[in-house]
């Protein structure tokens, strides 16, 4: 009784080894999904945030909008109208695509918001500073201003970052094979919960190889 | 042709008159002290000289160029951006807290503008940057971030990393004002020593020695206006009026 409970939850070697490769597999599809993910929100949530405090009023409104749609929703009803609403509109799209387009677009309305603040706290001596010497927008922007916020917003970034490791998750309603979704497949074909524990450990690793780059992130920031 | 010619100059913020009718010329290699009590409008007037504040009424022209001029509707407008940008680039800025770049080091905020600005290469604006740096006596603090150096020597950064864009004119507000009183003396030199190598300088200042010894001119305003200009001996030994007598009195 005790050893077949004991199978039950925690997994031994033999069974590990026979559901590793789906899991890897899943944790494939999760890491694409994660990193297609940063590497394009991270830009458009820039100019997101520039946009947001433009002084063009039309402009900033029409970001604001956006922000508070893509903020006030669920991601994962985002994920759905994506997947299933488009479609409606002509624009049929398979789940990865799909999954990625709305991830995209929410975590760039997150991200921007924390640009923004980011960017406003740089002191207004700095645009000052910048003017007196010739700088365009677009200079005291890249050269002065985002180079100082990035230093400010890597740990809310980095807040972001983990929790978005765990949003991929969400992708698993509609039917991509990630980790969680490989995971849950193995558990109701062996009947047993212990897959649940191995994923658990695969999400553990992906948060602390992250935790790890940003904290390197930070202290080669913090030379200044 | 004068350095700057101000002419008739009006700014509010808001419902507050904060310059009510400046005029001034400025010739080349003139040192001109602005002096006078605080919220008097002297930083407001050096900030609308180099476009960090729009101007209401009156025309700016620098170097023979007009920069801004009143229009018919007694409104006064700015020439294109472009324009404005490169009349700037003519005036060199000071502040009274430096606005380094944290996160550039000495060598880096003197070589951002000449490089990113002006598209000059690296190394010669490298070469530029060394000189500037032993001019103002910081060459081995070259790789330090602004965060590792005093207040003086900061303010000489900041004078280094002006002219490093080869101004014509340059404009300090208040340069020692947040310094340490043993720190002011260092600032002061550079000062000195630009003002010796004929540069155009509008300096605010409450050194008063300063405005005295190196000033060829001393403007006195007081509540958005010019009330008395001369030369350092007049203004400070027999002002003709009684504002300026009561400010001079106050501050030796
Ligand atoms: N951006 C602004 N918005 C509103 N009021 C302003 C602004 N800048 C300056 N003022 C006001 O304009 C007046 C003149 O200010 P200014 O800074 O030019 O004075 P100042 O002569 O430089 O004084 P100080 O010696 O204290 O530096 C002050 O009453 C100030 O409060
Ligand atoms: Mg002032």
């Amino acid at each position: 009784m005790q050893e077949l409970l004991s199978e039950v939850v925690i997994p031994t070697m033999s069974y590990i080894s026979r559901i590793i490769v789906p899991m890897l597999e899943g944790t494939v599809v999760t890491l694409k999904l994660f990193f297609i993910t940063i590497i394009l929100s991270i830009p458009l949530g820039v100019l997101i945030a520039l946009a947001r405090i433009s002084k063009y009023k039309l402009l900033s409104s029409a970001v604001a909008t956006y922000i508070w749609l893509l903020r006030g929703t669920p991601l994962l009803l985002q994920v759905f109208f994506v997947y299933y609403g488009l479609p409606n509109f002509g624009i049929v799209l398979d789940n990865f695509p799909a999954s990625c387009i709305a991830f995209v677009l929410n975590y760039a309305a997150y991200l921007a918001e924390i640009f923004r603040a980011g960017i406003q706290s740089i002191d207004k001596g700095q645009y000052e500073g910048a003017k007196v010497l010739g700088f365009t927008y677009w200079q005291t922007m890249w050269r002065v201003i985002l180079p100082q916020t990035v230093r400010r917003v890597l740990p809310p970034v980095s807040n972001e970052a983990i929790t978005l490791v765990k949003d991929t998750a969400l992708v698993y309603a509609i039917g991509l094979g990630e980790l969680l979704r490989a995971t849950k497949i193995a558990v109701s074909r062996d009947a047993v919960t212990s897959p649940f524990v191995v994923a658990a450990v695969f999400y553990l690793a992906m948060t602390f190889v992250l935790t790890k780059v940003f904290d390197k992130l930070e202290k080669r920031f913090a030379v200044y | 042709m004068y350095m700057i010619e101000a002419r008739n100059i009006h700014k509010s913020f808001d419902r507050l008159h904060v310059l009510k009718g400046i005029s001034l010329n400025v010739e080349e290699g003139e040192v001109i002290a602005i002096i006078g009590p605080s919220g008097s409008g002297k930083s407001t007037l050096l900030r609308c000289l180099i476009h960090l504040e729009v101007i209401d009424r009156g025309d700016i022209t620098i170097q023979g160029q007009p920069f801004a001029y009143e229009t018919e509707e007694g409104k006064s407008c700015y020439v294109p951006d472009k324009q404005v940008r490169e009349i700037c680039k003519k005036l060199g800025m000071v502040f009274q807290n430096f606005n380094l770049f944290p996160h550039k080091t000495v060598l880096g905020n003197i070589i951002e503008a000449p490089v990113i600005v002006n598209k000059m290469d690296r190394e010669e604006a490298v070469d530029i940057a060394e000189g500037l740096l032993k001019r103002v006596g910081l060459a081995d603090k070259r790789d330090n971030y602004p965060s590792q150096l005093s207040g003086g020597q900061k303010q000489r950064v900041a004078i280094a990393r002006a002219l490093a864009m080869k101004p014509d004119i340059m404009l300090f507000d208040e340069p020692t004002s947040s310094l340490d009183p043993e720190l002011t003396g260092e600032v002061l030199k550079v000062m000195r020593d630009l003002a010796e190598d004929r540069m155009t300088m509008l300096v605010v200042t409450h050194e008063m020695g300063f405005a005295r010894e190196v000033a060829d001119r001393v403007i006195f305003m007081d509540d958005g206006e010019i009330i008395e200009e001369g030369c350092p001996k007049d203004i400070f030994r027999s002002p003709s009026n009684e504002r300026t007598k009561s400010f001079i009195e106050q501050v030796l």
